[in-house]
């Protein structure tokens, strides 16, 4: 090990933050990109689905919380794209390889959100599920990435809560509001719990991750604690829990679940999600169609800068005479 | 010596490393790195932080306090955006 390489690991073992100017291996800079740029495009693409809703939301109030809700997540891809770029990577780097499809996003979002229910289930399960996530990220190395964290898990509590309170709603109404909670719980619970990726025997980037701490929690123990705080509120709703085989182990003190279907999340992974193409498409649209935008304002800029020069030129030359 | 020719600077400081650089005060100097050594000397001299950060107070464009309730009002009315808007029952309330 080099002096470097000894100074950043002694950083990491007593729980000291790494930041931006200090010496990191190129392998965990790497990293870092890879996991915080995936995770600033998650929260931007998730704005999909539930945008989808804004304009066919039931009632006034639920279009103006639903609308504070997207409004945030594309708030959050700010923090993480501002924290990916302390390492060096550019914005519109992070938008091409989104865009040409080698970086990834989190796939929950390549599901349709199809029925009203859906709405609460994607507040209630998928921000819930993300919430188990983030909490434990606000411990991870790399100080950037924890403070954008931090501030996003004190911004995430209102979305699960608005979620659940819809599907409350939904489970107090007719039958038939109760069967559409039911079916949007049924298709999203699955999904939900493929959030936390793959166990921790398969995953790729994991024991490095570790390592590094940049990950503080294990695939497998994440989704353990969100299948343990669900099982509760999904009785609460009075609703059929999708996992037939749930059951609580007293010694082990967590709930014994059913396998994941690992066909569909790879799958999804690999592109033949429900939406995929389309969730890419319709980000490099808005894109290209916001072009204007970029443009006008470089344009603006120009002509301050050229303004500015002018006066001060002027400003000397009567100095002059 | 006068300070008139000087520039100002903010002087911001990290106090462990982790946190957010925080204002402590400001300083005159020549140049930024006269500022950065003035600031070491001026606020750091019990091991106050870790890092220094020092900005021409030039360079920072501030919102104004008097305009801070036209500035701010178009987040006054909307209290669901706090988690405590949503009243649930006891049982599923830790979330
Ligand atoms: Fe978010
Ligand atoms: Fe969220």
């Amino acid at each position: 090990m080099t002096p470097e390489e000894q100074n950043f690991m002694r950083k990491i073992e007593t729980e000291e933050k790494i930041e931006p100017k200090d010496w990191m291996p190129e392998a965990y800079r790497k990293n870092l990109i890879r996991q915080i740029s995936q995770h600033a495009h998650s929260e931007v693409i998730g704005t999909q689905p539930e945008g989808n809703w804004i304009t066919r939301a039931p009632s006034l109030r639920r279009k103006a919380v639903l609308l504070a809700k997207v409004q945030d997540e594309a708030g959050h891809g700010l923090y993480l794209y501002s924290a990916t770029e302390t390492l060096g990577i550019s914005r519109d780097e992070m938008i091409a390889a989104l865009q040409d499809g080698s970086a990834k996003y989190a796939s929950i979002f390549n599901y349709p959100a199809q029925t009203w229910g859906d709405v609460g289930a994607i507040g209630w399960l998928v921000d819930g599920a993300a919430i188990v996530n983030q909490v434990s990220l606000q411990r991870t190395s790399y100080g950037p990435y924890a403070r954008a964290m931090i501030r996003i898990c004190k911004e995430e509590s209102f979305h699960q809560r608005q979620g659940y309170e819809l599907m409350l709603e939904l489970c107090r109404g007719t039958p038939e509001q109760k069967a559409m909670a039911q079916d949007s719980l049924n298709r999203f619970y699955w999904p939900a719990l493929m959030m936390f990726g793959p166990h921790d025997s398969e995953s790729a980037h994991s024991a490095r991750s570790m390592q590094w701490k940049i990950k503080r929690e294990s695939n497998d123990d994440l989704r353990q604690k969100f299948i343990d705080q669900t099982v509760k509120q999904i009785e609460f709703l009075g609703l059929e829990h999708p996992d037939k085989a749930i059951c609580w182990n007293e010694a082990r003190g967590h709930y014994d679940s059913g396998e994941i279907d690992w066909d569909e999340f790879y799958a999804v992974i690999n592109g033949n999600g429900h939406c995929n193409r389309q969730r890419l498409q319709h980000h490099i649209k808005v894109h290209e169609e916001g072009s204007w935008v970029r443009e006008a304002l470089a344009a603006y800029n120009e002509k301050q800068k050229a303004r500015k020069q002018q006066a001060e030129a002027n400003k000397s030359n009567q100095n002059v005479a | 010596m006068t300070t008139e020719n000087l520039e100002l600077f903010e002087v911001f400081i990290r106090s462990k490393r982790g946190l957010d650089h925080k204002h402590v005060g400001s300083l005159h100097a020549e140049d930024p790195a006269q500022a950065l050594e003035y600031a070491r000397d001026c606020y750091t001299r019990r091991s106050e932080g870790v890092s220094i950060w020092v900005v021409r107070s030039a360079d920072i464009v501030a919102s104004q306090e008097d305009d801070a309730e036209s500035f701010y009002d178009p987040s006054d009315d909307k209290p669901y955006r706090h988690a405590t808007y949503y009243q649930l029952p006891d049982p599923v309330n830790n979330m």
